[in-house]
């Protein structure tokens, strides 16, 4: 099916199941551990094998020689495989770093050998018995160092974007900000780690890995091992977590397969966590400029976003300055990015990639100006609110309700009590509210899905869609519930399997509109096929209560399936309703803290997001996504930050004790509100995506309520109490 | 300041000196792991653990954790292996009625214990009552960390039923209340990356049947 003009009425629009708030259908599973991960499929008839993975303790050179003597004679040990043995391997197309294969060393921590034993506990200790040679090189690990000699990164990036005469306006603005802000490099940090159950066939192969997203696993996988895609049958139903770090093939992946075709058995791996940061990829640190310009009475004229980040070479930029393209108006703009060759590992995409560590940047700029020109930082936000792409005002939103999002926002949080900076205080805490506007872009991908219909009436969706927390299992039932005119029990939902339909799959926010898309698409052509066998017109055809209806004519679905059952099998596809109209995602979070005016701590006291994010499928996972989202946020404002070891190319404190993410501590209630809207321009789902929305802004809006409670402006992140100590008050 | 000696301080050593420590704080009941001193080092141990009601008799190489017997020799792979190093919480299980990160405990220091894991709490049909709650409350998303979190849930509830103080308790003379600062305080150890917290404390508040 082509989507290619905006969605009149269709059987979605009923709203008997979609919409509603249901309660995760893997729920019971997921609660009492019966949900299978990667490394835990187990068929008693198998004799698994446990592969332990070996990192390069250099950031840059070459591995000379491998001593696996030892670690071939230890207890248990099966085999060794090491990068040397295997030789070069073709590098996946969406990889920027190699997993595996050859002498070259281009991060530390990049897997060079795995050692294959019985058990767990004999593969580890024979690992630490590997010994190896290197030929160091010297390699480029410090960004602020590495400006100067950034470059212009590949036009596909749209590196550069400008309207207007910028320098212009800026020079003659009335009230003018020019300010550098920075967001250090952060880790995905997933709850599961990255693990791959391998077993061969003969020349074929299924893995049973952690993977969000199916089929560009499994074509980079094929690649890697230079054997035909058709070989290659990947298992993903349940994934751990991902947030980007497993949109693309890994190296537990191709160590599973390698190892267990080096010792004819399956072998199953998992990245040690240790492992994990400088083994997998990150969100690049940026460094980025921002300068706006405006009259008095707050309309900006001139607004620039500049932003620097590095990666290995044919990587790309953290395209930060993207959200600065569309979220305000002025007639004056420009945008530039800058690559910088770092030889840390692979820098990519995480949670709303480009506008999180972008709108860190300029939801404080904004807050800045705002206090530059006496004016509220929300009537600032509205008064250059646009309807229109600003840098081709032809092209319009196709809906975008930003000011309702913030007018409701300040009601509902009570933004009016907003006291002067530093003016509130209880106790020992210094007290403050902030704001911010959160902007991501709808984004939609080609995605199918194959719908049986069984001589019980069951409907069975099939399709290689992963939930990674997200909630997909339970919206693509609502969505076959509805357009079947069945209950929710009367459906079952498989997903991540190489062998149904290839999908959107889970990235970039796109996952729930565009997945439920393809599922209609599916049902559509089921519907059709139903109709087709019981001879009825498809027009007047109502598909309700389990029975399918024309006219006076009434048939149960289980009935109308027969022996033999019915498929219907589609893609969804997208015409040019993205080009025409900008699609985008809205929403303003606010957050009160606390400050504690004797040692700088930062407190989270409450938290509030507004989004406006088209048709809500299910407002119990959809604000699961914007909560953990918000709960990011708040350790991307307060304590995420990868420290890199600008000697050596690392990142220092690589696991879970020495990264902090959140914990239940740091976060108190949070509260959601969405938008009642729709957007007939983004699919017959007339849905947006949600999950990297609630991200966007939130650091900014803690920052901007820390500078609120302590008249103290940081913008470097994280905004931990050493930048903050120093410039509060004394204690009285 | 380390000395030569502690750093050479060989594998077998520890092991011997591991096996001494839980003669001393298992008591009488670990005699088997106290046989091991003076003796030939043996890479094997017997052990029985009772999980979930069920005694199971495992013969683990002495570096197994109470996870991995639990997952790869048990195959209850209800109880994850988030990071293996304590830091994440996701491996909790009820040990003789107190949690435990069953990633920082070798299987061989369990003999006789009750070890209850999440498979035990309730099983799909039969939900124990905080397993139910993360479900309404849509304490989860990706699911790796919720088997630890209903563990911690549950034990926690009892710690403070046993009146064990926390850092956030603020007076040790009087019994410790149910509150969400408490609870928040005492979840801290089990990570969500997926940020289910505010969920999370809904579910086991309404468990706990305080007002938040």
């Amino acid at each position: 099916m082509q989507f290619d003009t905006p969605a009149t009425s269709n059987p979605i629009d009923q709203l008997k199941v979609v919409g509603k708030p249901i309660h995760r259908i893997d729920g019971e599973l997921k609660t009492t551990g019966r949900a299978m991960y990667a490394y835990e499929w187990y068929d008693p008839a198998v004799r698994y094998a446990y592969g332990y993975p070996v990192g390069a303790a250099i950031a840059k050179g070459h591995v000379i020689f491998i001593d696996s003597a030892a670690a071939k004679t230890a207890p248990g040990v099966l085999g060794v495989v090491t990068t040397l043995d295997v030789g070069d391997l073709e590098k996946g197309k969406l990889n920027t770093a190699k997993l595996f294969g050859g002498s070259e060393i281009q991060h530390y921590h990049q897997a060079i050998a795995v050692v294959v034993a019985e058990t767990f506990e004999q593969a580890c200790a024979a690992a630490a018995l590997i010994k190896v040679e290197y030929a160091a090189e010297k390699g480029a690990f410090d960004l602020r160092a590495e400006m100067t000699h950034a470059r212009t990164p590949d036009p596909s990036t749209e590196p550069d974007s400008s309207a207007g005469d910028f320098q212009a306006a800026f020079d003659t603005a009335a009230v003018t900000l020019d300010a550098e802000y920075s967001t250090p490099d952060q880790s995905h940090s997933m709850m599961e780690p990255h693990a791959s159950i391998a077993a061969w066939d003969g020349d074929k192969v299924t893995v049973w890995t952690s993977s969000q997203m199916i089929d560009w696993w499994r074509t980079d996988l094929a690649t890697t091992l230079g054997i035909d895609k058709e070989h290659v049958h990947l298992m993903s139903p349940f994934i751990g977590g991902g947030f980007g770090g497993k949109l693309f093939l890994r190296a537990d992946a191709v160590l599973a397969a390698l190892a267990a075709k080096a010792i004819g058995r399956p072998v199953k791996v998992a990245l040690p966590r240790p492992m994990i940061p400088n083994n997998t990829t990150h969100r690049p640190a940026t460094i980025q400029r921002i300068r706006i310009g405006a009259e008095h009475d707050g309309k900006i004229t001139a607004i620039a976003h500049e932003s620097w980040s590095g990666d290995l070479p044919g990587g790309g930029p953290e395209t930060a300055v993207m959200q600065t393209r569309l979220l305000y108006a002025g007639e004056n703009r420009m945008t530039a990015m800058k690559l910088a060759t770092l030889d840390l590992p692979e820098g990519n995409a995480m949670r709303a990639p480009g506008e999180a560590p972008g709108l860190m940047a300029l939801e404080i700029a904004i807050d800045e100006m705002s206090e530059k020109l006496g004016i509220d930082p929300i009537e600032f936000r509205i008064k250059n609110d646009t309807q229109v792409d600003p840098e081709n005002p032809e092209r319009p939103f196709s809906h975008r309700d930003l000011v309702g999002c913030l007018t409701l926002g300040a009601e509902k949080f009570g933004w009016a009590e907003r006291a002067r900076p530093g003016a509130r205080r209880q106790g020992n805490w210094l007290v403050g509210i902030g704001v911010a506007a959160a902007f991501r872009n709808n984004l939609v991908m080609p995605s199918g899905a194959r719908v049986k219909l069984d001589r019980d009436g069951v409907v069975t969706v099939e399709t290689d869609m992963t939930d990674i927390g997200t909630g997909s299992y339970t919206i693509i039932a609502q969505t076959a519930a509805e357009m079947m005119g069945v209950g929710m029990d009367k459906v079952a939902v498989q997903l991540g399997d190489s062998r149904f339909p290839v999908s959107a799959g889970s990235g970039g926010q796109f996952g729930a509109n565009s997945a439920t898309s393809g599922v209609y698409a599916a049902c559509v052509k089921l519907r059709e096929a139903v109709s087709s066998k019981l001879g009825f017109n498809s027009a007047d055809v109502v598909f309700e209560n389990g029975d399918v209806r024309s006219g006076n004519r009434i048939v149960p679905l289980a009935e109308a399936a027969g022996e033999d059952g019915l498929v219907g099998e589609d893609t969804m596809e997208w015409g040019d309703l993205t080009k025409t109209h900008q699609q985008s995602t809205f929403g303003a979070h606010f957050v009160e803290v606390g400050v504690d005016i004797a040692t700088g701590e930062t407190r989270i006291r409450r938290m509030l997001a507004v989004c406006a994010a088209g048709r809500i499928l299910n407002p119990i996972t959809a604000r699961s996504q914007v909560i953990g989202a918000m709960t990011m946020g708040a350790g991307g404002a307060l304590s995420e930050e990868l420290a890199v070891d600008t000697r050596h190319g690392f990142f220092v404190n690589h696991d879970l004790a020495g990264y902090e993410v959140p914990v239940h501590a740091d976060i108190p209630h949070q509260e959601v509100i969405f938008m009642d809207e729709t957007d007939p321009y983004s699919s017959p789902m007339k849905a947006k995506g949600v999950g990297e929305l609630g991200l966007c802004g939130v650091s900014a809006a803690i920052a901007n309520a820390i500078y609120n409670a302590t008249g103290v402006r940081v913008r470097h992140y994280p905004i931990t109490l050493d930048k903050l100590i120093g410039d509060l008050p004394d204690v009285a | 300041m380390p000395t030569p000696i502690q750093l050479e301080l060989s594998r077998r050593k520890l092991l011997v000196s591991s096996a001494a420590t839980v003669a001393v704080a298992g008591a009488a009941k670990d005699v088997r792991a106290a046989d091991i001193r003076g003796k030939a080092l043996q890479n094997t141990t017997a052990v029985a653990l009772e999980v979930n009601g069920e005694t199971q008799h495992l013969v683990l190489d002495n570096r197994t954790t109470l996870l991995d017997a639990l997952r790869e020799h048990l195959h209850l792979t209800g109880t994850k292996k988030g990071c293996d190093h304590g830091q994440c919480g996701a491996c909790t299980v009820i040990v003789d009625g107190r949690r435990i990160n069953s990633c920082l405990s070798l299987a061989v220091m369990h003999e006789g214990s009750k070890i209850q894991t999440i498979e035990g709490l309730g099983q799909p049909g039969n939900l124990h009552p905080m397993q139910a709650a993360f479900v309404k409350h849509d304490g989860f998303q990706c699911g790796y960390c919720t088997p630890g979190q209903i563990c911690s849930s549950v034990a926690v509830l009892e710690e403070i039923k046993a009146n064990i103080p926390s850092h956030v308790t603020a007076n040790l003379t009087e019994q410790a209340a149910i509150t969400s600062a408490e609870i928040r305080e005492r979840m801290s150890g089990n990570i969500c990356r997926c940020g289910a917290y505010s969920n999370i404390i809904d579910a086991i508040i309404e468990i706990a049947g305080v007002p938040a």
